[in-house]
């Protein structure tokens, strides 16, 4: 018996324990081997098809790595302006009060240059969700410093090391985003391991309830790694995020309502 | 007649938005358009046609709730004057480059930079050559009355939709502080969604459906060669739309032998000019465009068998006198008059400067 008969034996409906979920599409990913966006991006199309809401759902891409996250889910995008995400996802949101809306975005687009436009749809208490993956860097262009970057951390624009006297101190956006009499629930979570994807999954099941039941505005950050961004593998990038960055950004949730 | 009030045009332009079944208004606080807003708080449509209105925390959250908003295939709008417009631009270029039809109104000051609350036609070029990056159009429609502020926002949404694009009001703060006569329109409803379904379910995110793949709102495409295609549809859209759309008004033209080119507030004014000159035996006309893009440039170059010599009147430095130029490409005469930074000329003025500039040379 050649190995293939074998495997054909195996492969049958009866032993299936896992399928990938028919919401997350077949077009190849642009995301680097290692990134947690591709995780991530898993983990909300199974809560979106888990719960059905596939026709009822209009994710909002930001500008970042997640640009093209319209390609790898099979619902209906926004892509927005770079920062710009909760804007557009308070108008949808208004106008079609029954939908789920999240918005997907890294720490550049909403700590830097939409840390405006999330604070005040949090502070509006906008019935949307909104994924915050924070790998403490920008990606995209190329690795420089994002307001999440530690202190000491060597980006592209802070080659000698994050120094505050230079570059301002690391911004903890979560927390500050808590503080918000409209936000409901707000939490960090990660995804470097299956028990930390399981509980990433039930996160994310909450804050789309929370949408249905018109609870408000629940806020999930996901502290990730950028192998690429980071110049490491990613074994050591998954190292250095525990070591490093779980310790600043403690993982738990810090509000639920 | 139907509903005659007597209204400024700032209110009439938010009377106009609830009445022609806008969905949504984003805003933010900027003199002098406020009022835009103040009315529509006021008047709290939500409890009547159910359209949101909602203040922005800045024009850039505005706009962007607009590009939100249009991309749920409704009928939305924002409003601002000059400083806030420039905010703006960023947004309104992503509106254009995903194909969003969308209505915003800029009732214009002096500028440049934080310049004069007062009136001024100084946002022509921004208007229409382009505010923000890369090669877009914008619809726009200059009103030069209280009752146009009312007209054209259910104008603007007519044309915005049907080339998916957005359009601009290009009033100033004359016509939107102004009271006049106003005949306003009457109520039509906000489209059901099976009526956004009709009209925009080929491309707008209201949610997948079994019948159709998902539908993406965005301007980004990577590949150039899709992008320049893309750019191709876009400038045949902006050909259609010169074949088509463009609007103008004629006041004493069939015998002029002077041409006053003027929009908007210095329509009005060269308008009085044309009658002062006319009592003093110059026989003058003015050509008055509605729409700034598509311009009227085949109305103007009809005049020049007739006309010795054109007056461009505006409250600028002389913007909108290029595209006049180009139209008459040397033919006649051409020259600029305008007082700008807020100051707004009198006829008396605007028939001294065609006497100097064109008549006397």
């Amino acid at each position: 018996m050649t190995a293939m008969t074998e495997i054909n034996k195996i492969i049958n409906e009866d032993n299936l324990v896992y399928k990938k979920t028919n919401l997350l599409l077949d077009n190849e990913m642009h995301y680097c081997p290692g990134c947690t966006h591709g995780v991530i991006h898993k983990v909300i199309a199974e809560v979106i098809d888990d719960m059905d809401i596939q026709n009822e759902t209009i994710g909002v891409s930001p500008v970042g790595c997640s640009v093209l996250a319209y390609n790898y889910i099979d619902i209906d995008w926004q892509e927005a302006a770079h920062g710009r995400a909760p804007a557009l996802a308070t108008a949808t949101s208004r106008l079609m009060p029954e939908k789920y809306v999240f918005t997907y975005q890294g720490d550049g687009d909403l700590a830097s240059i939409g840390c405006a436009e999330i604070i005040h749809a949090c502070n509006r208490g906008e019935n949307i969700v909104v994924f915050f993956v924070n790998n403490a860097i920008y990606g995209m262009t190329g690795g420089q410093m994002a307001p999440t970057t530690l202190e000491g951390q060597v980006t592209a624009t802070t080659p000698y090391g994050r120094n505050t006297a230079l570059n301002g101190h690391t911004m903890k956006i979560t927390e500050m985003i808590a503080l918000l009499p409209g936000t409901r629930y707000v939490t960090r979570q990660s995804a470097e391991t299956p028990a930390a994807v399981r509980k990433l999954k039930k996160a994310v099941r909450k804050a789309f309830e929370n949408t249905r039941e018109k609870k408000g505005l629940s806020f999930i950050e996901i502290v990730g790694t950028c192998s690429s961004g980071w110049k490491m593998s990613p074994t050591q990038a998954n190292e250095w995020m525990k070591e490093n960055m779980f310790p600043f950004y403690q993982l738990g949730t810090l509000k639920d309502e | 007649m139907g509903d005659v009030r007597l209204m400024k045009g700032n209110e009439v332009i938010a009377e106009a938005a609830i009445r022609c079944g806008c969905d949504g208004y984003f805003g933010y606080p900027i003199t002098p358009q406020s009022e835009v807003m103040e009315t529509l708080m006021a008047r709290q449509p939500w409890e009547q046609t159910g359209m949101v209105v909602l203040q922005a925390e800045s024009e850039v959250a505005a706009i962007n709730m607009v590009y939100g908003g249009a991309s749920c295939g409704k009928k939305i709008m924002t409003s601002s004057s000059s400083p806030g417009i420039s905010l703006k631009q960023e947004g309104i270029t992503y509106l254009a480059g995903a194909e969003l039809p969308a209505l915003v109104v800029n009732v214009v000051r002096g500028g440049p930079g934080l310049g004069t609350i007062q009136p001024a036609q100084s946002d022509y070029f921004q208007s229409v050559k382009g505010g923000g990056h890369g090669d877009y159009k914008l619809i726009v429609l200059a009103p030069a009355s209280v009752q146009e502020m009312n007209d054209f926002v259910g104008l603007g949404f007519e044309l915005a939709f049907k080339y998916r694009n957005p359009a601009l009001i290009l009033s100033d703060g004359a016509i939107g502080q102004m009271m006049e006569k106003v005949e306003l329109s009457d109520y039509k409803p906000r489209w059901t969604d099976e009526e956004v379904q009709e009209i925009s379910g080929s491309w707008a995110t209201t949610g997948k459906r079994s019948d159709r793949e998902r539908n993406i709102s965005t301007s980004l495409e990577l590949d150039s060669a899709k992008q320049e295609q893309f750019n191709h549809k876009l400038q045949a859209k902006y050909r259609a739309m010169e074949e088509t759309e463009v609007r103008f008004e004629k006041f004493h033209c069939d015998d002029a032998e002077y041409l006053f080119v003027a929009y908007g507030s210095s329509a009005r004014i060269s308008q009085k000019a044309v009658e002062l000159g006319r009592e003093k035996g110059i026989k003058i006309g003015l050509l008055r465009p509605i729409t700034l893009f598509p311009y009227p440039t085949k109305a103007i170059q009809e005049m020049l068998s007739q006309v010795k010599g054109i007056l461009s009147v505006e409250m600028s430095a002389g913007q909108m006198v290029e595209d006049v130029r180009l139209a008459v490409n040397g033919k006649v005469p051409v020259q600029h008059f305008g007082r700008y930074g807020g100051i707004i000329p009198t006829p008396e003025e605007v028939l001294e400067a065609l006497e100097q500039k064109i008549i006397g040379k």
